[in-house]
Formats: structure tokens, sequence, C-alpha cells
């Protein structure tokens, strides 16, 4: 029977460090930590996303895969910058860079902009793993800029057949019907990802449209819309997403409509979404910025290892 | 056969992939930020031999193959076929020349080889790690040259022909590797 932690007790002290760090640079900027539930009533609507059912009190409750609504309605209530330090869980996601229960750094900016966020993202990371190490400073650049980098395409004005071509050239897959949002993230994941952050934080920003989410759309400086959403990596990995945040409540509605169309299309689990944020939106969001850090992996760039069991005291691995 | 959903891709399952058997080598978990979750599979196509990558979204299922890998004396060929036999049961498998493959250079009858058998015919013949051959065709030995460390050519009963050291005569039987090809050692009589 294996009953031995995974993580080294150096790592636990690192893990530990970094996590005061972290409060430490919130404190510093008067921000405030919130706890929010992980166990609630809703469950996340999101087509990618597998909520972890659990049960109490005898009826259906869901294990939250990030406190964004919960504090959502926070913000909406008090209108002040917080923060959340704690777990989140996602079912099947399972790697060497995932674990389905993982803790999950999140924080909304209250009168900041995506790009100021970019920014104080950039600092919260030097920050937090400047207790092993100094990353070099962090480079930005955007969507389109990396495409045509590594593949010399313009993902914002390539014909969606012409992209399904360019997809299947290079990457093999049964799939005939992939869509627009799939072909750019395969290319992204397979020949761009692997090359980011190598040298300190990568960021990537203004998303083509189509994968907006929640974040505002807007033109940019050369026409194309562009959703004000940024990516962090790290060591080729994903590190963070942020947003611009959508404030309003009927956007919110039919994205909850849609994901739920989605869901009936791939025959998933249809769950209801949640009302409580819908009503919260309705009274008012203050324009703000949030973003999701996986502590994990920041802690994972920190000490150099590759692989999340490593930082991980009890990673869930089931035999 | 069973279905197999993405996750329980494991290394060395085989399934089946636009009909044909493969096994699993590696499979990549890939999640886009924001998107659709991928596997991104390597698998090796056990009828060509040829390593395969392909992506599907997770979740996807592919039949299971009907591969067994079984321990089987070689028997004999009749010139088209091969013929095994496991050892357990007594039953015979004949393999065609394309399963024995380059395997056919190592095949000494009562050698026990790994037959892979797809919906039970012959996919693929495995020989023993180590096969001992007996040298029917190389230069005169040098007697007592056992420290130049110079190779020359010897064919072996089977067909292949490996470097041996050049004390080796003819009639003599040496063990080979056959994962390298390479000669190991003389094989005392």
């Amino acid at each position: 029977m294996e009953w031995l932690p995974s993580a080294e007790l150096s790592v636990l002290t690192a893990r530990a460090a970094m996590a005061r760090r972290v409060r430490q640079f919130f404190l510093e900027r008067d921000i405030l930590e919130v706890e929010v539930p992980q166990l609630d009533l809703f469950a996340n609507t999101d087509p990618n996303m597998t909520t972890i059912t659990a049960s109490c009190d005898g009826r259906p409750v869901y294990l939250q895969t990030s406190p964004e609504y919960c504090m959502k309605r926070l913000l909406a209530r008090d209108k002040i910058s917080i923060y959340s330090l704690a777990k989140a869980f996602r079912d099947g996601e399972i790697s060497a860079r995932h674990n389905p229960e993982f803790t999950m750094l999140e924080w909304y900016r209250v009168g900041l902009d995506w790009y100021q966020l970019m920014q104080e993202v950039a600092e919260l990371v030097s920050d937090a793993v400047s207790i092993k190490k100094i990353l070099p400073a962090a480079t930005f650049t955007s969507y389109g800029e990396v495409f045509a980098e590594y593949l010399a395409v313009n993902p914002h004005i390539i014909s969606d057949a012409e992209l399904l071509a360019f997809t299947h050239a290079r990457i093999e897959t049964g799939h005939q019907d992939l869509t627009r949002v799939e072909c750019l993230d395969l290319l992204f994941s397979y020949f761009i990802e692997p090359h980011l952050g190598t040298d300190g934080v990568d960021f990537v920003y203004d998303y083509p449209a189509c994968m907006a989410a929640l974040a505002v759309v807007e033109i940019d400086d050369n026409g194309h819309a562009v959703a004000r959403r940024f990516e962090a990596f790290i060591f080729g990995r994903e590190l963070a997403n942020g947003y611009q945040e959508l404030t309003d409540a009927e956007e919110q509605a039919e994205r909850f409509a849609a994901d739920e169309a989605l869901r009936l299309a791939k025959k998933l689990p249809l769950y209801q979404g949640d009302p409580r944020l819908i009503a919260a939106l309705k009274h008012g969001l203050p324009i703000c910025s949030g973003v999701a850090l996986g502590f994990d992996r920041m802690l994972m760039a920190a000490l150099d290892v590759d692989n999340i069991e490593q930082v991980l005291a009890f990673p869930y691995r089931p035999q | 056969m069973a279905n197999y959903s993405t996750n329980e891709f494991k290394s060395g399952l085989k399934v089946l992939l636009d009909g044909e058997p493969c096994a699993i080598l590696e499979n990549e978990y890939v999640k886009p930020g924001k998107g659709q979750a991928f596997n991104r599979v390597k698998l090796r196509n056990l009828n060509t031999g040829r390593q395969w990558e392909r992506t599907f979204r997770s979740g996807e299922s592919l039949e299971g193959a009907d591969v067994m890998d079984i321990d089987m004396e070689y028997l004999y060929t009749d010139g088209d076929f091969y013929y095994f036999m496991e050892p357990s049961t007594f039953e015979q498998h004949q393999a065609d020349a394309k399963a024995v493959g380059d395997t056919v250079k190592w095949l000494k009858e009562q050698d026990v080889c790994v037959v892979t058998l797809f919906n039970g015919v012959p996919l693929s013949v495995t020989p023993p790690n180590f096969v001992e051959l007996e040298i029917v065709e190389t230069d005169p030995g040098v007697r007592g040259d056992t420290a130049t460390g110079g190779t020359k050519p010897a064919r072996c009963t089977t067909g292949a022909v490996i470097r041996v050291p050049l004390f080796i005569d003819n009639g003599e039987v040496i063990k080979v590797d056959t994962r390298s090809g390479e000669y190991v050692s003389r094989v005392k009589q």
C-alpha cells in the first residue's frame, strides 16, 4: 500500500512560502482575501468543463470549477477588489500538468482594465517565483503576432475553410467537423504554446472575437474584432487566463442558453445556469478585470519541475 | 470487443483505428485554456509497424482490437507459409511471409517466438531476444586471434549474415541478439 506523500518536504516548504508571498502581495495593494463555497448548488455550464457532482442533504451539489460566480456576486454588492486562493475541481483533468483538484488563485480588480491587470499578473508571478529564482522580464505579444511568427497565418482573417485545411495538413484527426475555435486551439497548443515562457512569462492577448468567452470585444488598431482577454504562459504551459469582464446580465443569460444548446448537441448533462449570478449582474457589476492563475503551475515553474505530482502532497492518481 | 474512451488509452492498449489494429504508445491530454479538450495519441499500426499520431476529442472512444500475443513454437515452413504451434494446446497457426517479415532470418525450428494474433490470424512474429545459430559459410577461422577485435561476415543456417570475430569457424554455433542483429558469444557444444 503506497501511503507516502508525493511532494518532498522542501517542496511543501516552498509551497507555503509562495502562498505567504502571494497573500503579502495582495495585502500591500489593499486587496481583500475572500473565501467562497467550493460546494455549491449550481454546476458550470461550460460545455468544455466537467463539474464533479457530490451529494449533500439528499440533493446533488457541485464542486466548483472556479470561484468566479460567487466572487462576482461579492463584486456586485461590495464593488471592491478581491482575491481567492483556494481549491477548485475539474473532472477528468489528469495529466503531467493537471490534477482534478488544484489550487487556483483568482482575483478581480475594480477600475483596472485588462492591460493594467496583465501588468499586475506579471508583477505577481515575478514576486511569487522570487522565493526560488529571478525571472527575466515578461513579454507581451498579441494572438495575431504569435500566429504570424510561428505559423505565418493571420488568425483573424483566414477563412473557416482555409483554416480547416491548414489544420488538417498539420494535425491528423478523424474529425472533418472541427470548429474554427477548435482549429485555432489545436494549432496554438501544438505549434505555439511549447515555445512560450521558455524564458520568463510570456503573455498573449487580443484573442479572436470567436474566442471571447466572457471578455469584452473591441476593434483593435488593425481593424480586427478582438476579445480583451489574455493568457500567460510559463515553460510552455498555460499559467493564467484574464479578461476585461463583461458586465452585461443579458449577455450572461444568452451565454448560459448557448452553453445549454451546445451541451444538448454534445449529449452532455444539462445544468441550469446559476440564476443568482444573473441577478447579481442585473444589480450591476463594477467595471473590472479578472484573472485566474494556476498556483500549482506557478510553483512548478519556480522549482523547475515538470510534473504536477511533484508539487502536490497527495495527487489524485487512481491505479 | 469493448469500446475504450480516451481516458482509458493506456500504453499497450490495442484498439482499432480506421480498421487497422494499433497499440497505444503515448496519450497526452491537451486542454486549451477555455476550449475543447483533446487527446494527442501516438499509436503503432500493428499491421504496418508504422508509428501514427492522431488527435481525438476527449471522451471519444475506439473499439478494442482482438489482438493477442502468444508464445508459440516455430515448427517449419512449406515455402509459402510458416507454421507455429501453441505448446499448451498443440493448436497450429500458419503465418504468411508478410506476418513473419524480417523475423524470417532468425526462425529456427523449435524456438519459441511471440506470435501476435489479430482476429485469430497471425499479424506479426517477434523472435526470442537471443537465438543460437550454426555458421554455414565464413572465411576460415584465424586460430588464437581473440584479441585484435576484427570481424568478418558469416552466414547462418537461417540465412542471416552476422559480423563475427575472426576466430569463428564454419560449423560453430553462436549466440546472436536479434534486437541489434549482433554477435554475442560462441556457444560451447
